[in-house]
């Protein structure tokens, strides 16, 4: 399968902080792949980088065959990449349903009863149609994180990045958004998905990428990984030689 | 299974806009029953309303806080001014043109000013303000830094007699309001207008959601500048005289305009309508009062920041769950059996 995704020599540095330490990966169209990586190890930027919210210093990124490193972020989201942001943006004057709308007439190009349509099943998938006409800047935490997913969905990704969706979510809400996510996945769209709930993560992804200080340090099926001496060490903080 | 349908008009919308039609009949015939003194105030309050509304748009939503918007007023003053008594044109003629020359000004002054942000920004556009008060007050044929007066012939060609002439002024400043008003509407209720919303909320998201958010700022501030030289157009055309300092003023232009959008509630389009009315009714009740006015003013603009940052609009909606204007998008669901 073609690479949707393709990410090379990635750098990307804050002063002395470096959150991208030349790493390259490649996502194939239609798959689903978790990071995982301890507090501060670039995760996030990772996405900002893939999403064009920030420059990178060097390397390239590819998309659908395309060059995209120096697109803006908006050209990016048009292109097929939308993303969940880990601490939730809301627009929070508007309500639930008009933030959807935002994605499926901007990012999605859809327009009038089409695009109110899509903005419906998409909150109806979400489990958010009861609050389509609250304000988002009242919404709770776990309904913000919600709204990220249905926003995302909303623009009608090829491309879907999820940054810690499940962090707090207890056992029957969890179930319910690895069966959304598994359901988003089945029908087509590529994931790459960041989260520390572990289990939940399992339950979707069939790679996992794990990052350190900016670095890729360990890439390939998600059993391997997990029982992978050096992952133990660095991202469980167990001692190897225990 | 729930079925859900999308409307946008409430209750309360419908019944605004019935008031809102009614009450425009019964203002476009106040030259029948107003007297002069009272026209000249009410053009001057829809003249207001116009820059709150604009400004709102700015700041409000395009989070582009301006404090220099005196320099697209004062542009079209002197327009009306130069355009007229040099180029012999109509004064609506000159004040429509002004409004198209102050769009193309804005480009280069977007480039500039636009690199800057937040106070930064802000300080900028009063400095490109300044910088427009001096070059006109260098400007000899329109009188320097003393200004001049629109002359007799001009003044006649708008229409014939006194009264004839205020009821015109009074009526462009009317239609100035209404059609300001309605164009800021018609965009907001547009699919560009719920992107600038989003912008209004958060940027980051904003951009990630595909939203050129340079390119939106760039519209908005062009049609506001373009419109905001329209206004200074009429408003000096009210006044028949020009100066500098009277054209550029930051706190006739701005100060106060901020000052109704702020106590109204910014980033609403219904704030600017109840900052109008309060601004005007401070004004009127305590113009006896000297220079005790402005500090009332002040007092009143501190406390509603305090206490309601959302202005009084703001308390409104969120109290009542109100909306003259029917922006938003309701979903309606209905559970339709089993």
């Amino acid at each position: 399968m073609p690479a949707l995704l393709s990410i090379s020599g990635l750098h990307k540095s804050f002063g002395a902080v470096v959150v991208a330490d030349g790493t390259s990966f490649e996502v194939a169209e239609g798959e689903a792949v978790g990071i995982l990586g301890p507090n501060g190890a670039g995760k996030t930027s990772l996405f900002n980088l893939i999403t064009g919210a920030l420059p990178p210093d060097a390397g390239t990124i590819t998309f659908g065959g395309q060059d995209i490193s120096a697109t803006g972020a908006a050209q990016r989201c048009k292109m097929g990449i939308a993303r969940s942001f880990q601490v939730p943006q809301p627009f929070g004057g508007m309500t639930v349903f008009e933030n959807a709308l935002v994605g499926a007439m901007e990012g999605a190009g859809l327009r009038g009863a089409e695009a109110e349509a899509h903005v419906l099943s998409v909150l109806d998938d979400t489990g958010l149609l009861l609050k389509a006409n609250v304000r988002a800047g009242t919404l709770t935490l776990l309904e913000r994180k919600r709204l990220e997913m249905a926003r995302a969905l909303a623009a009608r990704p090829r491309l879907l990045l999820l940054d810690e969706i499940a962090g707090g979510l207890t056992e029957a809400e969890c179930t319910a958004l690895i069966e959304t996510i598994q359901r988003v996945h089945a029908g087509g769209t590529t994931i790459i998905w960041i989260e520390h709930v572990v289990h939940a993560l399992l339950a979707v992804v069939e790679r996992l990428i794990v990052i350190d200080f900016g670095k890729k340090i360990a890439e390939g099926p998600p059993k391997t990984i997990m029982d992978s001496a050096q992952v133990k060490e660095i991202y469980l903080g167990v001692d190897p030689d225990v | 299974m729930s079925t859900a349908t999308v409307t946008r008009a409430t209750r309360a919308s419908r019944i605004a806009m019935i008031i809102a039609a009614l009450a425009l009949i019964v203002l476009a015939l106040a030259p029948w029953w107003a007297g002069r003194a009272d026209l000249r105030l009410m053009g001057e309050i829809f003249l207001y309303l116009s820059l709150a509304c604009l400004w709102n748009l700015m700041a409000g939503y395009a989070g582009l806080v301006s404090v220099g918007q005196q320099a697209f007023v004062g542009f079209g003053g002197y327009m009306l001014f130069a355009l007229t008594i040099f180029g012999g044109l109509h004064p609506i003629a000159a004040i429509l043109l002004a409004g198209v020359l102050a769009a193309a000004l804005s480009v280069p002054v977007a480039a500039l000013i636009f690199r800057l942000k937040g106070a930064y920004f802000a300080i900028g556009t009063w400095v490109v303000a300044e910088v427009f008060r001096l070059t006109f007050a260098q400007i000899s044929a329109l009188g320097g830094g003393s200004g001049t007066s629109l002359p007799v012939g001009i003044v006649k060609s708008l229409a014939d007699g006194r009264s004839a002439r205020e009821a015109l002024s009074y009526w462009l400043a009317l239609g100035a309001a209404v059609t300001v008003m309605a164009c800021v509407y018609l965009f907001l209720r547009s699919r560009r207008g719920l992107a600038l919303t989003a912008i209004r909320d958060s940027e980051t998201a904003a951009a990630g959601l595909g939203i050129d958010i340079w390119r939106t700022k760039l519209e908005v501030y062009v049609v506001t500048s373009a419109f905001t030289a329209v206004i200074g157009g009429l408003l000096f055309l009210q006044k028949l005289r020009i100066s500098p300092d009277a054209a550029f003023s930051v706190n006739d232009w701005t100060a106060f305009v901020i000052f109704i959008v702020v106590i109204g509630g910014i980033g609403t389009l219904e704030g600017p309508i109840i900052g109008t009315l309060l601004f005007f009714l401070l004004r009127e009740t305590l113009a006896d009062f000297g220079t005790i006015y402005l500090m009332v003013l002040g007092a009143v603009a501190i406390v509603i920041m305090l206490k309601a940052p959302k202005g009084v609009w703001g308390l409104v909606r969120d109290r009542y769950d109100l909306e003259l204007f029917p922006l938003s998008y309701r979903v309606n669901t209905q559970n339709k059996g089993n």
